[in-house]
């Protein structure tokens, strides 16, 4: 406060340089490499986010096509691959997972979402650090470049799951992965520097370069959601920094912090872990819920049924998110008393999120519904993202998870819940902010063959995982046939089901990738504001120029105003006068 | 934010002009905007007010540095001459006890939290306290070798081992 | 260029105070994560104390006196910056650095000797916990000096003051992680 010398002091000097002409069509000039491989601009650093993660995704998703074969057809020619061997096949489960959830899910939906949206809703023409923000992709895309060189060293890549359970990933002659394991823990720990500057850039830009005018209450439920997951990651990650710190040291200079014999525990990795891995799930969870928040309200032309309700209940659920991590530990050798406490607060939990679907539900209700493609994938995401959050009630209770842990029941449930959120909401959020992000439409009857030739097969990919794991099915097995009350026939279809059903699914994603990209070039242009949409993102050109306002906005009501009686028009922009 | 001279950024608003601009360059209306958003945030405009007070007093009413760091070097030297006493409980209150008066003034007259707005202070005391949820709710499994229905055979071998180590050392 | 969105303060917090504030929240959790892991194997494991003999109180002690008067250089530094004397800040910034560079110092000499004993990094879990810790803390004092270093360049042509009290803050909470560590590995034995 008391600095005569600060430059960003508030006051009258910041206020005069609000009032500047506006840098419009400033790239226009740039090289080629300035402006979209060394680019500052926000809109830029989104895309090269959201590419990066569409092309990781690509990579995890031919991985589980590549084991999903073996298990429904254990020991045969993998079509694109080859014959899978166990060491393999344990590489390719460990980063399948990895990188859909690090590689896929984070940068997608924080970083290219957040990139893209936040300044654009907040009304600035660009986050608090650009050139930090530039540092972030720059050091997440040297995290995806040493993941990628991993899977290829001497040895193949990591094999000790997603997880990365000491001793397995402590001790080479136990993963046999001497430079693939130290390889991964390296790259998902720069994973986590690039997401950590990211998330200082967007809650540092959020609370203080909001447009002239908006308060609080008025910014929009998407950005207060990546906010929030923000804030929830720095404030788990931390540990598990150290924690992986801690684990290099045991892979390459033979210290014993996992190790139990030497005075370690590797019961503390885990609760490292956890301790960082339960929040992410609401970390992704929150920026999924708001990007379908803001679509339901436009195709629903209604207020968003309760804001500060959403928003109480997004703070709450962050916070609680740090008292559940034990439950994935019930069997690990906790004590039986942690148990019933952490049973207790993984039941609370599911209070927050279950209003936000009420919320999510209440928004419709009344509403005049248009069902276009984003809306399709809105709606699937509330139906689907129930069945992962009813069946995680299971598996949170310590007594039924003792049944169930480890079984492909788990590996069903979430991926009911991280498919709605890093796929379905994916799909939502691009569908919806496509003609911001290109100025073009994407073709709708396209977009709704995708949309059901994907969330069909989604579900009889898992309903038959459910069954199998109700069965006993065990997880991370390479081959059943080693089992004869799991190897029977009926269980083996129900295997063959599932996978059949996902090569359907990836099928329909060529129809998704050719709408992509020809209405990239091709789509209808796109005018300022198709949906008509009140928040500040639809004010500016599509797509947005390099500094986005032509004037800079200034915010008059909150973003839902929508069908306002009395008014000619059913929407209410939030930088138009009253 | 380097400010990069070729900027015509500043260039531009001579041109401009105010029309455009004419509710934003209010000032008034700016203030009371910038005003509300605080007010949401500190729940009242009253706290917001007193804590501008409160930064305003504090311009002149900085420690002085010297000072604090003159009763820092002092409090350094009681907890290095406390445990010399040998005294268990006297050693954890000298070491422990101290460090967090030191932090305490650092963060205070150093860091100046003293008179940075109040949440700030919320946060990092925030980040503290999920660490010692960290540790409380990891505590029971790992600093604890014998719990209800388990025992962690690994640890006490290796506490006993090491133990009968120091004693055949001389220790 | 300034973006707008880089000069706007609608918390009242300029905006690269506030990012320190947040680097600082995500730096104790990480600090936090690795000392809560120490101490719940120090209170588990009694042979720790043994172990922990073997540190150079004084050399701890010595180091401690040494940032908490490099902490002080960089509070002078912020003071002279809100006057505007760059030149002064930025040489108490460059006092600051040396600081620095004499914790770094006595910190090598006395891992030489503590390497030299054989204790390393490997012996046990002490000695993992001792090396893991202080050397994430050095690794944070060398961050902090090359900051330190740039930010002094700039103040000595009286630009970007601002950043002086940025720094000064970073190191502050360097300062602070030290002052816990210093009882945690060489008082308590």
């Amino acid at each position: 406060m008391a600095q005569p010398a600060n430059q960003e002091a508030p006051g009258s000097g910041t206020r005069q340089s609000e009032t500047l002409a506006p840098p419009a069509g400033h790239g226009e000039h740039e090289g080629f490499f300035k402006k979209y491989l060394f680019s500052t601009d926000h809109k830029a650093i989104a895309k090269q986010y959201l590419f990066t993660g569409m092309f990781m995704g690509l990579i995890g998703a031919f991985m589980a096509y590549t084991f999903r074969f073996q298990l429904a057809f254990p020991g045969s020619h993998v079509p694109g691959f080859g014959v899978v061997s166990p060491n393999e096949y344990n590489a390719l489960v460990t980063n399948h997972g990895s990188i859909m959830v690090f590689w896929v899910a984070m940068p997608v939906l924080i970083a290219a979402f957040g990139n893209y949206l936040i300044p654009l809703m907040l009304g600035c023409d660009d986050m608090a650090f650009p050139r930090l923000n530039r540092l972030s992709y720059q050091v997440f895309f040297l995290s995806v470049v040493v993941l990628l060189i991993s899977l290829f060293v001497p040895g193949g890549g990591f094999g000790g799951a997603w997880t990365a359970y000491p001793p397995l990933s402590s001790k080479a002659e136990y993963s046999l992965t001497p430079l693939g394991s130290t390889l991964w823990l390296v790259a998902v720990a720069l994973e986590f520097v690039a997401f950590l500057i990211g998330g200082i850039n967007f809650v540092t830009t959020t609370m203080n370069s909001r447009a002239p005018g908006m308060k609080l209450y008025d910014i929009p439920i998407v950005v207060w959601m990546i906010v929030i997951a923000s804030l929830v990651f720095m404030a788990s990650v931390g540990p598990l920094v150290a924690g992986a710190v801690m684990l290099l040291f045991d892979q390459l200079f033979g210290t014993a912090f996992y190790d139990p014999a030497r005075g370690g525990d590797p019961l503390l990795w885990q609760h490292l872990f956890w301790f960082f891995g339960h929040p992410e799930v609401y970390v992704v969870l929150l920026p999924a819920c708001g990007i379908v928040a803001e679509v339901i309200t436009v195709f629903s032309r209604k207020k968003l049924f309760g804001y500060k309700t959403v928003l109480y209940t997004a703070i709450a659920t962050g916070i609680v998110s740090f008292f559940v991590w034990a439950h994935h530990q019930f069997v690990a050798g906790i004590d039986p008393r942690m148990a019933n406490v952490f049973t207790a607060t993984t039941v609370i939990i599911s209070l927050p999120v279950a209003e936000m679907v009420f919320v999510l539900v209440a928004t419709l209700y009344g509403g005049s519904i248009k069902l276009t493609t984003p809306m399709l994938w809105a709606l699937a995401f509330i139906a689907e993202f129930i069945i992962g959050g009813v069946t995680g009630l299971f598996l949170g209770a310590s007594g039924s998870d003792i049944y169930l842990h480890d079984t492909y029941f788990v590996l069903a449930h979430f991926h009911y819940t991280f498919v709605p959120i890093a796929i379905i909401a994916v799909f939502a959020g691009l569908t919806y902010w496509f003609p911001k992000m290109f100025g073009r439409h994407m073709n709708e009857t396209l977009g709704k063959i995708h949309f059901w030739g994907t969330i069909i097969p989604f579900n009889s990919i898992f309903i038959p995982l459910f069954l199998l794991g109700l069965a006993g099915q065990h997880r991370r097995i390479y081959s059943y046939e080693g089992f004869p009350e799991l190897a029977r026939p009926e269980l083996q279809q129900l295997r063959i089901i599932a996978t059949v059903s996902l090569i359907v699914m990836l099928c329909f994603q060529l129809v998704f990738l050719f709408n992509f990209v020809r209405s990239m070039f091709r789509g209808r242009i796109a005018e300022r504001n198709p949906w008509k949409a009140n928040t500040l993102e639809w004010v500016a050109a599509s797509p947005p120029p390099h500094g986005n306002f032509e004037t800079m906005p200034t915010v008059y009501r909150g973003p839902y105003e929508y069908s306002v009686p009395n008014r000619d028009e059913d929407y209410w922009p939030q930088n138009q006068p009253a | 934010m380097t400010s990069s001279p070729n900027e015509t950024h500043e260039a531009g608003p001579p041109a401009s002009g105010d029309e455009p601009r004419a509710r934003e360059a209010d000032p008034a209306e700016h203030a009371q905007a910038a005003e509300h958003a605080q007010a949401a945030e500190h729940a009242q405009a009253a706290e917001h007010a007193q804590a501008a007070e409160h930064a305003h007093a504090a311009e002149h009413a900085h420690a002085n540095p010297v000072r604090v760091w003159a009763i820092l070097c002092a409090l350094l030297v009681v907890s290095v001459v406390g445990p010399m006493a040998e005294i268990r409980l006297l050693t954890l209150i000298t070491a422990f006890g101290i460090a967090g008066v030191k932090a305490y003034l650092v963060a205070k007259h150093f860091l100046r939290l003293g008179v940075e707005r109040r949440y700030v202070a919320y946060a990092l005391v925030v980040s503290v306290a999920f660490m010692v949820l960290f540790f409380a709710g990891t505590a029971p499994d790992v600093m604890e070798h014998r719990g209800r229905l388990w025992t962690n055979h690994a640890a006490q071998k290796e506490v006993e081992r090491a133990l009968k180590e120091a004693a055949r050392d001389g220790h | 260029m300034k973006p707008i969105a880089t000069t706007r303060s609608a918390t009242g917090i300029p905006t690269g105070r506030l990012a320190v504030w947040w680097l600082i929240a995500s730096e104790i959790v990480i600090f936090g994560g690795l000392l809560a892991s120490y101490v719940m194997h120090r209170i588990g494991h009694a042979e720790f104390g043994d172990y922990a003999a073997h540190t150079n109180t004084w050399a701890g002690a010595f180091n401690t006196l040494v940032l908490l008067t490099s902490s002080l250089s960089a509070v002078l530094a912020h003071e002279a910056a809100e006057k505007g004397q760059g030149p002064r800040a930025a040489r108490m910034l460059l006092f600051t650095i040396l600081g620095g560079a004499v914790f770094l110092i006595v910190k090598s000499f006395e891992w030489t000797a503590e390497i030299r004993a054989g204790y390393t990094l490997a012996t046990n879990m002490f000695w993992s916990f001792y090396y893991t810790a202080a050397g994430l803390h050095a690794l944070h004092v060398i961050a902090g000096m090359v900051a330190m270093a740039f930010v002094a360049r700039d103040a000595f042509s009286n630009r970007e003051l601002q950043r002086v009290e940025l720094v000064g803050n970073y190191w502050h909470f360097v300062d602070i992680v030290w002052i816990f560590l210093f009882p945690l590995l060489y008082i308590a034995k």
